[in-house]
């Protein structure tokens, strides 16, 4: 038994009853990854010495001062995309290899005040895109339940390191799915958060209206928790929201009598694996022995969200990696002529394959005589798919689907085709759209791979989320269950 | 027919200031020209009397107080500049290209 298999909560008080140190759980994290790390290769960066000296002064803080705060001691990993000061940064790119932050992500400082540790980073899609891993310029992250397919992304790493047991919990970023889509092919629980819920100062910004950073847990509970300590109004980050940031954990009753559930057709249809379909309708059978009542409903417009997903995420992203020139910080060329010629070729020998193509794309649906047909048309088709979301929303309490159409495919199985790539995501892409909350939990198995159920909410409403996957998960084992690594 | 030509992809390149090579312009005309054709469906939607969403929430001009702070030391942010010197950041001459 890992002492990951304990809740937050749980260890929480072991700490207090000074039957667990910090050390314990710190060790913990590095005998476990020294074990199965070379399978899974879910860390680019560990910052074991750092780790461990905190985990002394933690350790002599709670023998003097002996109420700590939930979050205390607790081992996380961090995607990189996220800047941790002084611990190197990549994105998984060639061109950030060798970046030192000179500051700490909001969410970083809001983890330090929490007192956790930092086991390492994590590794990701470059530059978060891609739903594989294989996309990171270094290393493909292995999923813990079969090391012959992806672990999903772009934050397969974080939800690897989770999975195979070589943190308590980690930090992803989603910008169309990259922590439900993991979450889901790794069998454990991801939340994307209401767009503003969390600061994205320090997020290396794919595309900034859709971008938003969650948790990655094994149980809602600790991914309640942990959402609570990274939530709230960032001064440095005006797209934060000022919204109160109520108790999540407190939302957890287990009770959902007469909690109303929106089944979208769409969601159950074409390109969803008859297993997954079972799956989810097992889910909701689930649900309504616990009270909770459910409907068919539309989503009219939801297979032009992919469509309107890539060219939007593409403009944006075209426009913030502009920043990588090889001026300032990052990979330079070794022969540039010109300045130009230094942009140009630092830029094509740093960035990787999938990135170059979403950047052109980007940069040619806002380019002259082409802005109005691809990136405007694209904005107002985002328009309508946020009204169907609000409109069911205004009638339901959440919304229930699949989080993915199938389980994790083999790697190297879709790496040639972008299309079909992308294609992986289209039940996870138009809430990013819209900005709505929605987590996938563990809701299945199809040939030993793990399948997710993802729960949709209201603005601002994780705390019913939580609510819904909190009752479903104390209904299953599915959570139980580990990869046998 | 193709979304997007051979001679356009170089050009968007060149606007990215990404360098590309033949073999490269090929590839991403091939994969461009499938991504942009499949985008194409959303011209199947009547959008001429639907604003953008350019985003999500409701929010305009989120102002603060305008107070100086310190900014970052200039030997932290030129420790991650690939060439500096004096100071300052090095780069290729730009005049009497």
């Amino acid at each position: 038994m890992s002492l990951f298999d304990y809740k937050v909560s749980d260890l929480h008080e072991l700490l207090h009853k000074k039957e667990l140190t910090v050390s314990d759980l710190v060790d913990e994290s590095y005998q476990r990854i020294g074990q199965v790390e070379d399978k899974v290769q879910a860390f680019l960066t560990l910052d074991e010495e750092r780790a461990r000296q905190t985990a002394k002064t933690l350790d002599e803080k709670i023998n003097t001062d002996s109420q700590r705060g939930l979050l205390f001691g607790m081992p996380i990993g961090v995607k990189d995309n996220i800047v941790t000061k002084g611990l190197r940064t990549t994105c998984a790119s060639k061109i950030l290899e060798n970046f030192d932050p000179i500051y700490d992500a909001t969410v970083v400082q809001k983890l330090q005040q929490a007192e956790t540790v930092t086991i390492g980073k994590l590794n990701m899609d470059e530059f978060a895109m891609g739903s594989s891993n294989e996309n990171s310029s270094f290393q493909k992250t292995r999923n813990p339940w079969n090391l012959e397919r992806v672990p999903g992304g772009s934050s397969g790493g974080s939800a690897a390191s989770v999975a195979a047991g070589e943190v308590l919990f980690s930090l992803g970023t989603d910008t169309g799915g990259s922590i439900r889509q993991p979450a889901s092919f790794c069998g454990v629980v991801g939340m994307k958060p209401t767009y503003g819920r969390v600061s994205r100062f320090g997020l290396v910004a794919f595309a900034s209206s859709l971008d938003q950073i969650g948790p990655i847990t094994r149980t809602v509970e600790d991914n309640a928790y942990l959402l609570q300590a990274i939530s709230g109004l960032d001064p440095m980050d005006s797209t934060s929201a000022n919204v109160d940031v109520p108790n999540f954990a407190g939302s957890l009753t287990g009770d959902v009598k007469g909690l109303k559930i929106a089944v979208p057709k769409e969601y159950l249809g074409e390109g969803v694996s008859e297993t997954v379909r079972q799956s989810v309708l097992e889910a909701l059978k689930v649900l309504e022995g616990l009270g909770a009542v459910w409907e068919e409903v539309s989503l009219p417009h939801s297979k032009y969200a992919l469509a309107a997903y890539y060219l939007l995420s593409s403009s944006e992203a075209s426009a913030n990696l502009a920043r990588f020139d090889g001026v300032r910080y990052g990979y330079r060329t070794k022969d540039a002529e010109s300045l130009i010629d230094l942009y140009k070729k630092s830029r094509a020998e740093g960035f990787g394959d999938e990135v170059k193509r979403r950047i052109m794309l980007g940069t040619f649906a806002l380019s002259s005589g082409y802005y109005d047909a691809y990136y405007k048309k694209a904005q107002q088709v985002r328009t309508l798919i946020k009204k169907d979301f609000e409109d069911v929303l205004a009638k339901y309490d959440v919304i229930v689907g699949p989080t993915t159409p199938t389980p994790a495919f083999k790697i190297g199985e879709n790496i040639e085709d972008p299309l079909t790539m992308y294609a992986n995501d289209i039940l996870t892409i138009p809430l990013n759209l819209a900005g709505l909350p929605g987590i996938s939990v563990p809701c299945g198995f199809d040939g030993g791979l793990p399948l997710g159920l993802q729960i949709i909410g209201k603005y601002f409403d994780e705390a019913t989320v939580y609510r819904t996957a909190h009752a479903f998960e104390q209904a299953t084992d599915f959570h139980k269950q580990k990869p046998g690594l | 027919m193709s979304q997007i030509s051979n001679e356009q992809v170089k050009h968007v390149a060149n606007l990215a200031r990404l360098a590309i090579t033949e073999e490269e312009a090929e590839k991403f005309t091939k994969q461009l020209d499938a991504i942009i054709t499949f985008a194409e469906q959303l011209n199947e939607l009547d959008t001429s009397n639907v604003e953008p969403t350019y985003h999500v929430l409701d929010m305009k001009n989120v102002l603060r107080e305008d107070i100086p702070q310190k900014g970052l030391p200039l030997e932290e942010v030129l420790k991650n500049a690939p060439e500096h010197q004096d100071g300052q950041i090095r780069v290729p001459s730009i005049l009497g290209e």
